[in-house]
């Protein structure tokens, strides 16, 4: 058990990618904690990863509200006296080319994405420097490295995500909390479930290893960076993208 | 409330300092080995403590025991 006894909080971990790492972290003996926005998917998930792991919960919560997330932040620690991960998961796209991307879009990504991330950073920031100890993992996206046309919002809000991982890798360090920069690739989902497999068959020859990452391919580099075997590693950008950045 | 004893209370609790340093005129930083962090988390502590707002621009004042303890016996008057 490379988590026991751990407290992880994973935003957006009803589904996807998010509960995915839920499950890893559960399985590894952590007592997860999941936000997202609809009571009945987080009640489904729950039901699930307590059967891994007791003391699995969720809160509703928005990440783009400050105030709600400083109260669940609070209460997730009076409950469990500990926070000790916290996985910026929850995000959104809203894509579409520059030309024609209205400002309630640009906005709603920037908000969920970034906003989001910088929340539950602070929040969650003033419990790990009492304890002297935390991980913090940012779910970027390797367009947050690259660009992409149609995602100028998305692909800012990734790449500012990651800056904001340097900066709070460089704030907390001397209180012993690593923030590091997860960029996943193209990453089988219920979201890009609906993609033709002539798109999908397109998006796997640039990638050099050929096909789609899983969810699982992501929760394990998560459990890594947030285990003790990764207790040197901090302010880093890692992808999981099958080569394709490099 | 003793406002003296309090501070003086929160300061050895956030600092892990000895209750005999923390003299009216120590600085924070120079002589009790605070750094930016831990001073933010000592205004944070305040503002808990005494149910209060502190601004930046007074927090940036309070540099010794002393002067926390005078702005604050002020601001709960
Ligand atoms: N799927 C991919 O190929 C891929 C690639 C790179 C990066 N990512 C990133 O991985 C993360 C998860 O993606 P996914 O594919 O699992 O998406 P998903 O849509 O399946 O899951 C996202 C979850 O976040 C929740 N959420 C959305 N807005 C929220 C808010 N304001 N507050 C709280 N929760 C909110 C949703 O309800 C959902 O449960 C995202 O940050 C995404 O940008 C995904």
């Amino acid at each position: 058990m490379r988590l026991e006894n751990k407290v992880a909080v994973i935003t957006g971990g009803a589904r996807g990618i998010g509960y995915s790492i839920a499950e890893k972290f559960a399985s590894e003996g952590a007592k997860v904690v999941i936000l997202d926005l609809n009571q009945d998917s987080i009640d489904k998930a729950v039901a699930k990863l307590n059967k891994l792991q007791e003391d699995a919960t969720g809160y509703i919560a928005d990440v783009t509200n400050s105030q709600q997330i400083t109260d669940i932040f609070k209460q997730i620690y009076k409950r469990f006296k500990q926070i000790d991960i916290l996985v910026n998961n929850a995000g959104i796209t809203k894509d579409n080319l520059m030309m024609r991307m209205k400002e309630e879009d640009w906005d709603a990504v920037i908000n969920v994405n970034l906003k989001g991330t910088f929340n539950c950073t602070q929040k969650v920031s003033r419990y790990m420097m009492k304890q002297k100890n935390g991980v913090i993992l940012n779910i970027a996206s390797v367009i947050g490295i690259m660009g992409n046309a149609g995602q100028a919002n998305y692909a800012a809000s990734k790449g500012g995500i990651i800056a904001l991982t340097k900066s709070t890798a460089k704030e907390f360090a001397s209180r012993n909390i690593r923030a590091n920069a997860i960029a996943p690739g193209f990453i089988k989902t219920e979201m890009t479930d609906n993609l033709s497999q002539e798109v999908i068959d397109k998006y796997a020859e640039v990638i050099p290893l050929n096909r789609m990452g899983t969810p699982h391919d992501v929760a394990n580099l998560c459990l890594f960076l947030a285990s003790e075997e990764a207790n040197y590693i901090t302010g880093q950008t890692i992808c999981v993208d099958g080569g394709l950045v490099m | 409330m003793d406002v003296t004893a309090k501070v003086k209370e929160i300061i050895v609790d956030e600092l892990g300092v000895d209750e005999n340093e923390v003299t009216m005129d120590a600085n924070f930083i120079e002589d009790l080995g605070a750094d930016s962090l831990d001073t933010v988390e000592l205004i944070m502590k305040f503002e808990e403590e005494f149910d209060i707002d502190i601004e930046d621009e007074e927090a940036e004042k309070l540099t010794t025991v002393g002067k926390a303890i005078e702005f604050l016996k002020e601001k709960l008057n």
